[in-house]
């Protein structure tokens, strides 16, 4: 559905992004994970069709997107990172406004978005400027699905929302990716990442690796510790002078440990953390997350 | 023809919503208009003067009295001697000071030549010019009057009528260009803020990705502030007319067509931070030379089309040459 070949886009002199190639398939909800500054949105608006690659080829269901962008203008429905609808138009004037704009109506594609908009529509007569940020987030994926694309792209679209308005969102995409829309998602969360049927792992404008979360996670053999203990400022920097640590990471509650080489055992580390006085201390081996290979792959 | 309705009606939701916008459109061109008819003004009224008269007979009361009922002026104090003058200059209120000589009235009538002082406080050149010279009016008007067989000796005096503008009212020449001002405001200024505004709130990315053609953003941004430029014109003129009594002595109808034919180029706001020698050339290009000239034209001097033909044909040319760079350089970012 989508295909990306050795796209490349530099800015003056900072290159954004580096001989990318990825291909998303039909009905795919593909993630594209990466920190701030990783290429994401560039990619996304050279899909887009709002910025010229410098070279490589990229195409949406079969049409070019340097050539044919009048025609993927129509069959793609585009959520940019920032909210972009008008503030100062009711609920229901944005729904309209941008319904006309693509030729349809509210009415014609309701069914699809009728999941989703229902929960906004106590509030249709209020501006959009005035709605809260999980709410603003369902109107403009309602807007964004109002003519009923074929590709949904969405720029970061969890960024600066609350943890249950995420949780819902994905749950909607969910139920958007079984009514056959392909879907291409970026978000800088790993939590996200395994809500995905693909990922791409991008970072300085390279993609480190596409695959399904299962997979990328499969494919990485270092064994991962988490720890945790009252003191958890004290313990990461304590571990960070441990002799055999790689790296030490802050995951929520806990933090993950990497040693030198895999043959770091718990016991050893708890011992080490007893004579440094750490109260309730939990050690135990997990398997990889995605975000322990993310930041592995980082490193290299 | 339904996406640019649809996008015209969501222009005029910006517009009418934000109190900022309307204070804009309709807050600016009335008491832009207002206080330029009631402060900015070449004519006088009420100056404060002194008056030194050593001769206190009939005639030199007589002029007193005309130049006191003129309207122009009021007797802030007589003064007894010549000391005080430079005295009552710098208090500030008194902008003039007269002083008749020793037998004014009948140096007059035995030799024919009597002499008034007017001395005027120039620290505004403008307004110690117009004093002195409604002074000069007033007086000789009298002496006329009184003393028809009185040469007045070494003096031409030039008849001078203004045409179109006969009593040099300054409300002629400020309404006309208040007119273009906000016109220059309304259109250019801010269709081009309503497009950048796009820009800012990021709703311009969802714009391009659309359907919708350039050239109906342009249009469907344009048309909104054409309309309300029309209800503001109309508005200042007639304000122009009933506070300030300027007649619009021309069509209202080309007025308006002239008018609308320079709001269709938005987005040509471009300062001009120093006139050069070649500025006279470049203001050819300038719209506002052209919309400058035909506003003067069809309210003062009630000119018809075919007078404002090679305006006209300028102003055009000029508008859809902006226009269509418009919709190039919006195509080019897409």
């Amino acid at each position: 559905m989508i295909e990306v070949k050795n796209i490349s886009k530099s800015y003056k002199k900072t290159s954004a992004l580096q001989n990318i190639s990825l291909e998303v398939q039909e009905s795919e909800l593909f993630g594209l994970i990466g920190p701030d500054g990783a290429g994401k949105t560039t990619l996304m608006r050279i899909l887009m069709t709002l910025l010229l690659p410098d070279s490589g080829d990229a195409t949406i269901n079969g049409l070019n997107v340097v050539t044919d962008f009048k025609k993927i203008r129509h069959i793609v429905g585009y959520m940019p990172g920032r909210f972009s609808l008008y503030q100062d138009l009711s609920v229901e004037e944005n729904l309209s406004f941008f319904a006309t704009v693509f030729g349809t109506t509210v009415e014609e594609n309701y069914d699809l978005i009728r999941d989703i908009y229902y929960q906004i529509e106590p509030f249709k007569k209020r501006r959009a400027g005035k709605l809260s940020g999980g709410m603003k987030q369902k109107l403009a994926l309602s807007c964004a699905l109002i003519h009923s694309p074929k590709i949904l792209v969405l720029d970061e679209p969890t960024t600066g929302v609350d943890a249950v308005s995420r949780k819902e969102f994905w749950e909607m995409l969910k139920k958007l990716q079984q009514k056959g829309i392909t879907i291409f998602v970026s978000t800088p969360y790993m939590d996200e990442a395994i809500l995905c049927d693909q990922v791409a792992l991008i970072q300085n404008g390279k993609i480190l690796d596409v695959d399904s979360p299962k997979r990328i996670t499969e494919k990485f053999q270092r064994k991962i510790i988490r720890m945790r203990s009252d003191e958890m400022f004290r313990l990461i920097n304590d571990l960070r002078k441990f002799k055999k640590a790689e790296s030490v990471f802050a995951f929520g509650q806990y933090v993950h440990f990497t040693g030198i080489n895999d043959d770091v055992e718990e016991s050893e580390l708890d011992l080490y953390l007893e004579k440094l006085n750490h109260k309730n201390v939990l050690v135990e081996e997990i398997p990889p997350e995605i975000e322990d290979v993310f930041m592995n792959l980082m490193k290299q | 023809m339904k996406q640019l309705k649809s996008f015209i009606k969501k222009e005029f939701f910006h517009i009418l919503r934000d109190p900022r916008t309307m204070l804009i459109l309709f807050g600016i061109p009335i008491t832009q208009l207002l206080i330029f008819g009631t402060v900015i003004k070449n004519e006088i009224s009420d100056v404060h003067i002194a008056i030194y008269d050593q001769s206190k007979d009939e005639t030199t009361m007589q002029i007193t009295n005309k130049l006191l009922s003129s309207g122009y002026f009021i007797l802030n104090q007589n003064l007894e001697s010549t000391d005080g003058i430079e005295a009552i200059f710098k208090k500030g209120k008194v902008k003039q000071v007269i002083v008749f000589e020793n037998d004014f009235g009948q140096k007059l009538i035995r030799e024919g030549n009597a002499s008034v002082q007017l001395i005027a406080d120039a620290t505004d050149p403008n307004l110690a010019r117009l004093v002195t010279s409604y002074t000069t009016g007033i007086v000789n008007d009298y002496i006329k009057k009184m003393h028809p067989n009185l040469q007045m000796p070494l003096k031409t005096e030039p008849e001078v009528r203004m045409y179109f503008n006969e009593e040099m009212k300054s409300a002629y020449q400020f309404v006309p260009g208040t007119m273009a001002l906000i016109l220059m405001l309304i259109s250019a200024l801010m269709t081009s803020i309503s497009i950048t505004r796009e820009k800012e709130m990021g709703t311009m990315e969802i714009l391009l990705v659309s359907p919708l053609k350039p050239v109906q953003i342009i249009i469907g941004k344009v048309l909104p502030y054409l309309i309300l430029s029309i209800i503001n014109g109309f508005i200042i003129v007639s304000i122009g007319h009933f506070v300030f009594g300027v007649p619009v002595t021309g069509s209202f109808v080309l007025l308006m067509l002239e008018t609308i034919l320079f709001i269709l180029m938005g987005g040509i706001f471009t300062p001009v931070e120093s006139m050069p020698s070649w500025a006279q050339i470049a203001n050819h290009i300038n719209p506002i030379y052209y919309l400058m000239r035909m506003l003067r034209m069809i309210i003062l001097k009630g000119s018809g089309f075919f007078d404002l033909l090679e305006e006209f044909i300028a102003l055009s040319g000029l508008g859809i040459l902006f226009l269509s760079l418009a919709i190039w350089k919006y195509r080019k970012t897409t």
